[in-house]
């Protein structure tokens, strides 16, 4: 049997993902009714090879019925779907070997046994040769940072240590996909950064394709360059994170903590005054980067009153989720 | 394929590593073992001594060994009807394992045959010990009865893994299959001959045993490998077990196929 990571096969030369009109709905019991629900609506979209996607929409929005019909475990009731040149479902095992998937809810290890013995059964499953497992292994340990834990039983790994696990674990045999699903959720600040440089390392080292759901914009404008956002099970928008911001307005919120009670800022130039507290001690005002400066906007705050301290919050997906949405109802 | 034999191998050594490290649960379910083979030991062998010291071709010593091999198998040989595969399809963390380039029925069954396989060492081998030290057991006339009786129990471990595995894939299609867990476990101990010797049921009552796979689990293996019966009887013991294997795979086989479409991954 040759190596999983062998190039030349299908899909090397053409899109690692190709859908159309892929569509699954699902019989939701309703009381005594039942109703079909359409989880993903008439999808088609394409990713060519060493892209990296973010999927980003609300809970519910069909981005796991997409990744599970994507990845062979779920059968679409309607359109076609070829990941890796390969019909999912019909070739699951052939598919297997060339995709890594993490469920961030859903653990691959064998949760009794260490670290290392998981991965040795995982590079026996991939049927990879003493030498690479061994090149693998060592080379995903370090990047990952995951020595002081080889020899821990699953069970008693943390969080953090337990989802680098998870990634090594996916990525063990060099897939030419990896699909993440909710990579981050859960991990603490540091945790998350580690990952995301290693998975921008990775991607740089073997030219992984990567398509990645998560609620966390800091995971998009890390590692991907192209976002599909999809609402209902049907795609509002495929770009790059820029174009997004442009449609929906990628307003800053700039909260300033001033020295005296203050009245609300309403009507400085290009800022929208979103709300105060302690009487105006703390004010919240949003500005659009692309008409004014952060700079610009402080200075104006200054001429009114004097400013203590200061944050920016940058948008999150679910914000810019909700922008889009209520822009489309 | 090449590679296959290492990987179930590998899930084989994970299987037997994953009940070592149960240590505790082991000791326990010796001390059960134990508890309820001295019972035994009390109920049969006064039956036995009651019916003139011979009851369906079972003396005191063969009536032992009976009790003492089937409790020392009752930690490999699935009698329970639970296995993690049927919370694996309830919680759909089944998809994991669709997601591997392997065969998840065989991959499945391995792993609990490795682990079956290891609590034959502090469950199998002590129970057997304890049984000859303390009440005395028969043994086999023929050494070859030992090989036959190795492959026989072997046969039976595989075949309950692989019937369990036929109940859980009920999961597919049914939200929750512990019903059908219960009824495995009510029918099978039974059958299978683990209260009785299913030789000391109405002539009926055995040919109804006989038409399931549950005597092929732990009557045939103990009456292989106590040598209570030997020759062409024993061959045809395995030659059953072979059966009801081969048909127990096909069934799970399709059965998976078929539940895999149905698969919907509730949650996450």
């Amino acid at each position: 049997m040759s190596g999983p990571t062998t190039p030349g096969g299908p899909g090397e030369t053409g899109p690692v993902i190709e859908t159309h009109g892929l569509t699954r709905e699902f019989t939701v019991r309703d009381g005594l009714r039942r109703r079909r629900v359409r989880a993903v609506d008439d999808l088609t979209v394409t990713v060519g090879a060493g892209e990296a996607v973010g999927w980003i929409g609300a809970n519910g929005a069909g981005k796991s019925t997409t990744i599970k019909m994507l990845t062979g475990i779920l059968v679409p009731t309607s359109g076609t779907v070829r990941t890796c040149g390969l019909r999912p479902v019909e070739d699951r095992r052939r598919l297997a070997r060339r995709v890594g998937v993490v469920f961030g809810q859903r653990s691959q290890l064998w949760w009794d046994l260490p670290v290392r013995e998981s991965f040795r059964i995982l590079a026996a499953i991939h049927s990879l040769d003493a030498a690479a497992e061994r090149a693998r292994t060592e080379e995903l340990v370090e990047r990952l940072e995951m020595g002081d834990v080889l020899g821990t039983p699953v069970r008693q790994l943390s969080l953090g240590q337990r989802m680098r696990a998870e990634v090594a674990a996916a990525l063990l045999h060099s897939p030419a996909l990896v699909v993440l699903d909710e990579p981050t959720i859960g991990l603490d600040v540091l945790s998350k950064q580690r990952l995301r440089e290693f998975l921008v390392a990775e991607r740089r080292a073997h030219g992984t394709t990567l398509l990645l759901t998560t609620h966390d914009m800091g995971d998009v404008e890390r590692l991907c360059d192209r976002v599909l956002l999809v609402d209902r099970g049907a795609l509002v928008f495929d770009g790059d994170l820029a174009g997004l911001s442009r449609t929906v307005g990628a307003e800053r919120v700039l909260v300033v903590d001033l020295a005296g009670a203050t009245p609300d800022l309403t009507g400085l130039p290009d800022v929208r005054h979103l709300g105060s507290e302690g009487g105006g001690l703390r004010q919240r005002l949003s500005f659009d980067p692309d008409t004014t400066t952060a700079a610009r906007v402080l200075a104006a705050v200054s001429d009114h009153a004097e400013v203590l301290d200061l944050s920016i919050e940058e948008p999150d997906v679910e914000d810019v989720v909700r922008r889009v949405y209520a822009a489309r109802r | 394929m090449r590679g296959s034999g290492r990987t179930y191998w590998r899930l084989l050594v994970a299987g037997f590593r994953r009940g070592s490290t149960y240590r505790l649960a082991a000791l326990g379910g010796l001390v059960a073992n134990a508890t309820f083979g001295l019972l035994k030991v009390a109920v049969l062998l006064a039956t036995v001594e009651a019916a003139g010291g011979e009851l369906a071709g079972y003396d005191a010593a063969r009536m032992s060994a009976y009790i003492w091999l089937s409790q020392g198998l009752l930690g490999s040989v699935n009698l329970f009807g639970r296995t993690d595969v049927a919370e694996r399809i309830k919680t759909g963390d089944i998809a994991v394992d669709f997601l591997r380039p392997l065969d998840v029925q065989a991959a499945t069954i391995t792993t609990a045959v490795g682990q079956a396989l290891f609590a034959l060492l502090p469950r199998g081998v002590p129970s057997v010990v304890l049984g000859a030290l303390v009440v005395g057991m028969a043994t086999p006339d023929h050494p070859a009865s030992y090989a036959l009786g190795a492959l026989s129990v072997l046969l039976g471990i595989v075949l309950s893994w692989a019937t369990v595995y036929v109940v859980a894939t009920a999961g597919f299609w049914l939200v929750d299959a512990r019903g059908l867990q219960v009824l495995y476990m009510v029918v099978s101990g039974f059958l299978a001959g683990l209260f009785v010797p299913i030789w000391l049921f109405p002539s009926w009552l055995v040919a109804l045993a006989q038409a399931t796979p549950f005597p092929s689990m732990l009557m045939y293996p103990v009456d292989v490998l106590s040598g209570r019966v030997e020759g062409l009887g024993a061959l045809a013991m395995v030659a059953a077990q072979v059966g009801w294997l081969a048909l127990v795979l096909l069934a799970g086989h399709l059965l998976t196929r078929a539940g895999r479409v149905r698969l919907e991954v509730q949650g996450g």
